[in-house]
């Protein structure tokens, strides 16, 4: 009555009309005519004048609605009031509508327009409220209005009303499921926000109307990651678990290598043997191959990254959501970091600790390791209630290992003492789990067991004859004597399945129990009556068995029980024993089968697998409810394997607009002036330009973060997340950078930082770059920036070749890189026609594609200032005679013909992914041969050859070249193929070199360093050697390495040293060098550190394990000449 | 995603129900019904029920069942998560989350769940917003309503929502400022029979109680931040700021909420802070048994330990305890077996003894294993840990706080 008299208490006094009703608590029930009275009476106050007396009907309306009383009735009189001034009034009519207007639509549409009207309110909350309830009514009418409102929301200035414009889509969605095109756009748009406010709803919107449509989420992937720290808690667990999917079905599998290892082993290695007759090895070589190397794409990097820290958040869902995003994207080093988390929410909720454990419980099963550490956290209280003591013992028995063994087996003891029968049984089960899977304790477990079967609890005995069957099955001959002790305990347990299993072990085992087993069959036959089906059924079996085994004493018993279950009630068991009398009494008809009674029926049994119910729940996505019900739930959304190949990455590149770029440019410039660095531009070109363009690339992602920062609400929010993201990869950066090379010369942080944050700005620069040119194919463009790259790459080596060159051309050079930039600032397109104009004509002369490492800084400026590559026009340039050939055939051989191919280094333009061979004819003959061509290539799978145009006639004594494309992909097998001329044919095989399956990039030193940092453990092969006596100097080690592979020189700390005020005397000279397979794209990394006594540190990093061995090899071969 | 929700109490009476999208019957409840009695205990009701239709997930606190109905797929937490949100926040306004609360603020609450959820997906769970939306039932206010005829939702509409720190109402105005930190941490041990700990590890929550005008930027410094281990915090704490300063920088949220809470893992460093000696013993032949236990403090640093209570859950066949303590008293409830001695404050002269005789069950075979004891205690200003705050910086506004930090150091299960 308390609860009553408060009721009146609060609400009451105000208003006298309905005083006497008001003591009456509607919960109570009441009589149905006073009912009618009291909806009359609040029709009445609703129609009043009164604000107080229209509130008090509300709350007595709303109060009925919330206990389950239909209100319909009043819903007239409600309606009238939805433009009420009243603030708590019309939120409450707005209760009562959302509620009772589907079921009164025609009345509903009376409200629409007050909501029309509010959505035009200048107050974004206003509206925000209008469209909130008006997209809640869910009449079908109004669903074109809805979808107006929606659009127009959706482009409000308030982020707070696309927010509620977001939440409107589902609702629409559901009302109507026609709309979704038209909403899709919406989404869309909608996805495109880049304030926190709406992330969450928008994602929410998304999952539930177009969860398939994943190539929405491109364009918006990494201002999710960046976003998702500072958006709200729910709006993360959506969006993470959209992200999940997102990153299944665009990264490849970060842990390929590992079961790869796995599998191959040691094998791994052989390429590097010299064995290369050996056809196995080769097959596999080839399988190898075609696996490609895993590198984690800088965006799935980002992912993980970006929701590490939300591991501490305090919502259990959150956590929940990154611990699976780990489980199922990251690499296996890394999942570690979740279990603590996981074991934090144990301590939370009852209801939250059944999830989590859930989880876990699957976790367990497929890693182990993850947990071992925190065994005791799953430890059982007396206070957990039942479902949960199961689930740790669940969990426990997945933990179980040799070494833990022991002490979770003294735990289990201790439950068995539980008051809890349904976890001492559980935990009896459990233990019989470990003893399957532990070897070593089967016994003990099993001595353990058999004591429990002396047990006073029927139950644990019961529990405990179940899990002994199971496991003598697996070595019956030793434990005669335990089946003997339990045909004993017959007499004594009455839970149906423990003398099921009791009888069936007997029967099983009635050899080893020869006098045993018919005295129980006897004693079974006279209690069958009054068995459970269970237990009948096992009767019939024992009957059966001995039958077939000891026919003399048990036949007569037999008989009787097939008789006795003749006439059962149950017909499984009628249907059993007239199986069971075909098949074992011999008679006329059924010869044929009983032969094969005794094989039929004591057929060796396969052990039971004792195996945890959560084996392969995996394959649900953790965290979900169909996991928790191991069945797929409305709505679920499969996880997708990963996919073999990586989709195209530069599908997630945003455009930066152009004019941000320009003015942040100025500004920056404005501000880099006072810096040491560029005050030094005196010193020599290299540094200083590259310092240049650290600036550069450190403004472009400036005014990046601004971009992202304007016209959204949220700005602060979104440029200190990025800020502190800078801060964060530069605190990496420095770390690394100490790591590697101690002796660095300090550089201003800045810079530094500028250029870490400038990388990823880059890579997206190149996406713009890609797109821009889109109406050419790939590949042209490819090998036109490959090219120009090698163009001013080339300069920069004749720079270094002649001085007085270098004079003239650094003075020339600079300004310009100066002057565009400041023109830069009106046209952007002017920059790269100047650039061009400056740098084509030093370029054109220089012959020596060999060594064409990069100049750095005209490179990265190049790269920079160029938003256009087109201009830049293909050039071929013949081999060097430095560049070595290699014979292909023999002019003995080839009958006059011979053929010598080399490898000229340059892209092969109609294939960007072919090494490009160049093959040299020369007809020694005297008349001329006709038709040369290839036929029939021979290639291991995986390979391709683009064949060079059929040379029609070569003269005697003539010689001529062309090119030929072959990709390897990434493996040293020789490519085969038969040369055909007009009279013969050749059979011929291209092998290449290690060191030209690969083709140079640029990279900045940092650049380097990072790509370095990811490229550790099993990618990085070291080793040290001893210089050969010729090459001492750094440029005769760059000349070899060069010779060697075709890889990039990177602009390395050593150069730079000369050029700054202060040059540290102790930096050891070290050579980097970059480049990345032809193929597959992975990057090649090599280090050679020279040290004092002609001594060097070799250091190869490449995804390419076996590339890497190969590599790692022939750098040292030439170093060591 | 959260379709309907109805808060059941133990007898099984639907007392509340609001649904998001369409009404779904009540009769849904009735397999959660079947599920509960299933279960037998509160405690063992599984969080989620399968329906052929839909899923229950439930909650179960403060003897109120929180049923959610949902329809499609949704992380099982998200659900549960938000309930106990939705629970706390009851308890945020009404001071007590109980049957009788809720009906009596049945509007309340009404439009509580209203704001809180929109179409089933969460939409304002911050207290302070909602506060500010919907303003918390006082004695004064409701007097003053009632004569007045306004009500308790805001007239103002809540700005908090569009702001970068959602957490915090704007223009928030004391004339004492002052921030309170709590210290609260919880020894979690078992020990087996000899005294010897199998586990234990302590537990911490630093709750806060903030009243400071205008948006103040606090940054509070441990003496020792590398006792914490594992730390979750609230959405306000800056995280890299933690990662690499060790410190808790963030804007407070306006009054009580929890700043963070964390583990200490010091498996050998946890100094249980008092001892017990027990004897159980039931006699195999005359259906009775002996019941001794004795309390003592151990290494509690000169504080007093407070609040002990001991609980033992007894044997089935214990009937009935005749005991004598020498402080506190005890009670013996023979439906549930359990026997709760409230002890009070621990003397260090004189320790607590409780003696005496069970009576069991006649002919019913003696208990095969002795009961477990569960100890509650409770000690100011201490934190076993060892974890100390160092200091407390205000940024951003101009006035000086009063600035207070409480230890407790508590054994409750």
């Amino acid at each position: 009555m308390s609860s009553s008299s408060a009721f009146n208490d609060e609400k009451g006094g105000s208003s006298s009309v309905g005083e006497p009703e008001y003591g009456h608590d509607p919960a109570s029930g009441g009589i149905f005519s006073s009912d009618y009275k009291r909806h009359d009476d609040l029709k009445e106050m609703l129609d009043s004048n009164k604000d107080s007396l229209k509130l008090e009907a509300m709350k007595r309306i709303v109060a009925m609605v919330a206990r389950g009383k239909n209100a319909s009735d009043l819903f007239p009189a409600v309606v009238k009031n939805v433009a009420c001034k009243n603030i708590e009034v019309k939120k409450l009519v707005y209760v009562y509508l959302v509620r009772y207007a589907e079921e009164q639509q025609d009345l509903a549409l009376l409200s629409i327009s007050t909501f029309q009207r509010g959505l035009k309110d200048p107050n974004q909350l206003i509206r925000a409220s209008a469209l909130r309830v008006l997209s809640s009514i869910r009449v079908t009418i109004i669903v074109p209005i809805m979808m107006l409102a929606i659009k127009e929301a959706a482009s409000d200035m308030s982020p707070y009303v696309r927010k509620t414009a977001a939440h409107a889509i589902p609702k629409l969605y559901s009302l109507d499921p026609e709309q979704k095109d038209q909403l899709i756009e919406v989404i869309e748009k909608l996805l495109a926000d880049k304030t926190t406010l709406v992330a969450g709803s928008v994602v929410m919107a998304f999952e539930e109307v177009c969860p398939e449509r994943i190539e929405l989420i491109h364009k918006n992937y990494r201002k999710l990651c960046n976003l998702l720290i500072d958006v709200e808690e729910w709006g993360q667990v959506v969006i993470i678990n959209m992200l999940t999917r997102y990153a299944r079905t665009q990264f490849l599998n970060p842990n390929i290598n590992e079961s790869l290892l796995e599998e191959g082993g040691e094998k791994e290695f052989y390429a590097s043997d010299d064995d290369e007759d050996d056809e196995e090895k080769k097959a596999e070589a080839a399988a190898l191959a075609k696996r490609k190397p895993y590198v984690m794409d800088p965006d799935h990097r980002l992912l993980l990254r970006n929701t590490k820290p939300l591991l501490q958040s305090r919502n259990a869902a959150v956590v929940m959501a990154v611990a699976q995003l780990y489980f199922h994207l990251a690499p296996k080093a890394e999942v570690g970091v979740i279990a603590k988390a996981l074991v934090r929410l144990l301590r939370s909720h009852s209801e939250v600790q059944y999830v989590v454990l859930q989880n876990v419980a699957t976790m367990t099963i497929k890693r182990r390791g993850m947990f071992e550490p925190h065994l005791k956290s799953f430890y059982i209280r007396s206070t957990d209630p039942t479902q949960i003591k199961i689930l740790k013992l669940e969990v426990l028995t997945n933990l179980a290992s040799e070494t833990n063994i022991s002490t979770i087996l003294r735990e289990f003891q201790t439950y068995i003492k539980s008051m809890d029968k349904d976890f001492v049984a559980a935990t009896i089960e459990a233990i019989g789990r470990c003893a399957t899977n532990i070897g070593e304790v089967r016994d003990t477990c099993l001595n353990g067991l058999v004591q429990l079967l002396s047990n006073r609890d029927e139950l644990v005995v019961a529990e405990s004859v179940v899990v002994i069957k199971k496991l003598l099955q697996m070595q019956p001959e030793q434990h005669s004597e335990i089946i003997k002790h339990m045909a004993k305990l017959i007499d004594n347990i009455q839970v149906p399945m423990a003398r099921a299993s009791i009888l069936w072990l007997i029967g099983e085992y009635c050899e080893h129990v020869p006098k045993i087993a018919p005295d129980v069959l006897r004693k079974m036959a006279k209690t069958f009556t009054n068995e459970e089906d269970i237990v009948k059924l096992q009767i019939l079996n024992l009957a059966a068995k001995l039958y077939l085994t000891n026919s003399k004493q048990t036949k007569l018993l037999t008989q009787y029980v097939l008789n006795l279950a003749k006439y059962d009630q149950n017909y499984d068991i009628r249907d059993r024993a007239r199986f069971i009398r075909q098949l074992i009494v011999p008679t006329d008809k059924s010869g044929a089968l009983s032969k094969y009674a005794k094989k039929l029926f004591l057929a060796l049994k396969p052990a039971p697998v004792l195996e945890s119910p959560f084996k392969d729940r995996d394959h649900f996505q953790l965290g979900s409810l169909s996991h928790l019900l191991n069945t797929k739930a409305g709505g679920y959304q499969e996880l997708p394997e990963w996919p073999d190949s990586a989709p195209d990455p530069s599908v997630r590149n945003v455009e930066v607009p152009e004019w941000s770029k320009c003015t942040s440019r100025k500004e920056r410039k404005e501000k880099k002036v006072e810096k040491p660095f560029y005050s030094d531009s005196e010193g020599e070109s290299g540094p200083t330009e590259s310092a240049d363009s650290e600036s550069d690339s450190g403004s472009r992602s400036e005014s990046d973060s601004e971009q992202t920062g304007s016209g959204s609400e949220s700005e602060e929010s979104v440029e200190e997340s990025q800020s502190e993201e800078e801060e964060d990869e530069e605190e990496e950066k420095m770390k690394k950078k100490k790591k590697v090379d101690k002796s660095q010369p300090k550089k201003s942080e800045s810079a530094e930082s500028d250029q870490s944050s400038g990388e990823e700005q880059k890579k997206e620069r190149k996406g713009v770059k890609q797109r821009r040119s889109g109406s050419e194919s790939e590949s042209e463009e490819e090998s036109e920036s490959e090219s120009s790259e090698s163009e001013s790459g080339s300069e920069e080596d004749s720079e270094s070749d002649t001085d007085t060159r270098k004079k003239k051309k650094t003075p020339a050079s600079k300004p310009t890189a100066k002057d565009t930039k400041k023109e830069s600032k009106k046209e952007t397109k002017e920059i790269s026609l100047l650039d061009l104009d400056d740098f084509a004509p030093t370029s054109s002369p220089q012959v020596t594609p060999v060594n064409n490492f990069l100049s750095s800084s005209l490179a990265s400026d190049l790269e920079g200032l160029s938003l256009t590559d087109t201009v830049l026009a293909p050039t071929t340039i013949a081999p060097s005679a430095s560049v070595r050939m290699y014979e292909l055939l023999h002019r003995i051989t080839g009958e006059g013909l011979g053929v010598e191919y080399c490898f000229n280094r340059q892209a092969f333009s109609p294939d960007p992914h072919m090494v490009a061979v160049q093959i040299h004819f020369t007809n020694n003959t005297s008349c001329e041969t006709k038709n040369l061509h290839i036929e029939e290539p021979k290639l291991q799978s995986g390979m391709r050859i683009k064949e060079f145009p059929e040379i029609d006639m070569l003269p005697a004594g003539e010689s001529v070249s062309v090119v030929m494309g072959i990709d390897f992909c990434d493996s040293t097998q020789a490519a085969n193929f038969q040369l055909c001329t007009h009279t013969r044919k050749f059979f011929v095989s291209i092998q290449p070199p290690v060191g030209e399956l690969m083709t140079p990039i640029f990279l900045t030193e940092n650049e380097f360093k990072k790509e370095q940092g990811q490229l550790m453990g099993m990618n990085e092969i070291s080793d040290k050697l001893t210089l050969g006596e010729k090459c001492q100097n750094d440029h005769s080690i760059i000349e070899r390495v060069n010779a060697t592979a075709n890889l990039g020189r990177v602009p390395c700390g050593s150069d730079k040293d000369c050029s700054l005020p202060v040059p540290p005397p102790s930096s050891p000279p070290v050579s980097r060098f970059a480049g990345k397979t032809v193929s597959s794209g992975s990057l090649v990394l090599v280090t050679v550190a020279r040290k004092e006594g002609g001594g060097a540190q070799l250091t190869v990093n490449c995804e390419k394990m076996v590339i890497g061995t190969m590599l790692m090899k022939d750098i040292l071969h030439a170093l060591m000449q | 995603m959260i379709h309907s929700l109805f808060l059941i109490n133990n007898a099984g009476d639907i007392f509340l129900e609001k649904h998001w999208k369409s009404v779904i019957s009540r009769s849904v409840c009735d397999y959660f019904f079947e599920a509960q009695e299933k279960a037998m205990e509160p405690d063992n009701v599984p969080p989620v029920i399968r329906t052929p239709h839909h899923y229950l997930i439930n909650i179960y606190r403060d003897k109120i069942f929180f049923v959610s109905v949902i329809q499609t797929e949704v992380p099982p937490l998200f659900v549960i998560e938000f309930l106990h949100r939705v629970a706390e926040m009851f308890q945020d306004y009404f001071g007590d989350c109980s049957e009788v609360a809720i009906k009596d603020n049945v509007v309340i609450v009404y439009e509580l769940l209203e704001e809180m959820l929109d179409n089933g997906f969460p939409l304002a769970t911050e207290s302070n917003i909602l506060k500010e939306l919907i303003k918390p039932p006082t004695i004064l206010r409701s007097m003053v309503n009632s004569i007045t005829g306004s009500s308790n939702v805001g007239e103002t509409l809540p700005t908090g929502q569009l702001s970068t720190v959602p957490w915090r109402r704007a223009g928030v105005k004391y004339t004492n400022n002052e921030a309170y930190f709590d210290v609260v941490e919880e020894i979690d041990a078992i020990l087996d029979k000899s005294g010897t700990t199998v586990f234990a590890e302590i537990q911490g929550v630093i709750d806060a109680c903030v009243k400071l005008s205008g948006m103040p930027d606090l940054t509070l410094s441990f003496m020792n931040p590398r006792l914490l281990d594992d730390v979750s915090f609230h959405p306000c704490v800056r995280f890299k700021r933690w990662e690499s300063e060790r410190v808790l920088s963030f804007i407070p949220p306006d009054g009580n909420f929890r700043l963070m809470s964390y583990h200490v893992n010091a498996q050998n460093l946890v100094a249980i802070p008092v001892y017990v000696r027990q004897n159980i013993s039931f006699f195999e032949s005359g259906s009775s048994g002996r019941l001794d236990i004795t309390l003592g403090p151990k290494q509690t640093m000169g504080k007093t330990v407070e609040c002990v209570v001991v609980t033992v859950h007894m044997p089935k066949v214990v009937l009935n305890a005749n005991l004598t303590a020498t402080q506190g008293n005890y009670t013996y409830d023979p439906v549930t077996k359990i026997l709760v001695w409230d002890i009070g404050k621990l003397n260090q002269q004189k320790l607590p003894n409780l003696k005496g005789s069970l009576s069991l069950q006649s002919g019913a075979p003696k208990p095969e294993e002795n009961p477990s004891l569960n100890i509650d205690l409770k000690i100011q200003q201490l934190a076993i840990s060892g974890l100390k705050v160092n200091r407390l910086d205000m940024y951003g506004e101009k006035y000086k706080p009063f600035k207070g930090v409480k230890y407790v150091t508590k054994v409750f299960r």
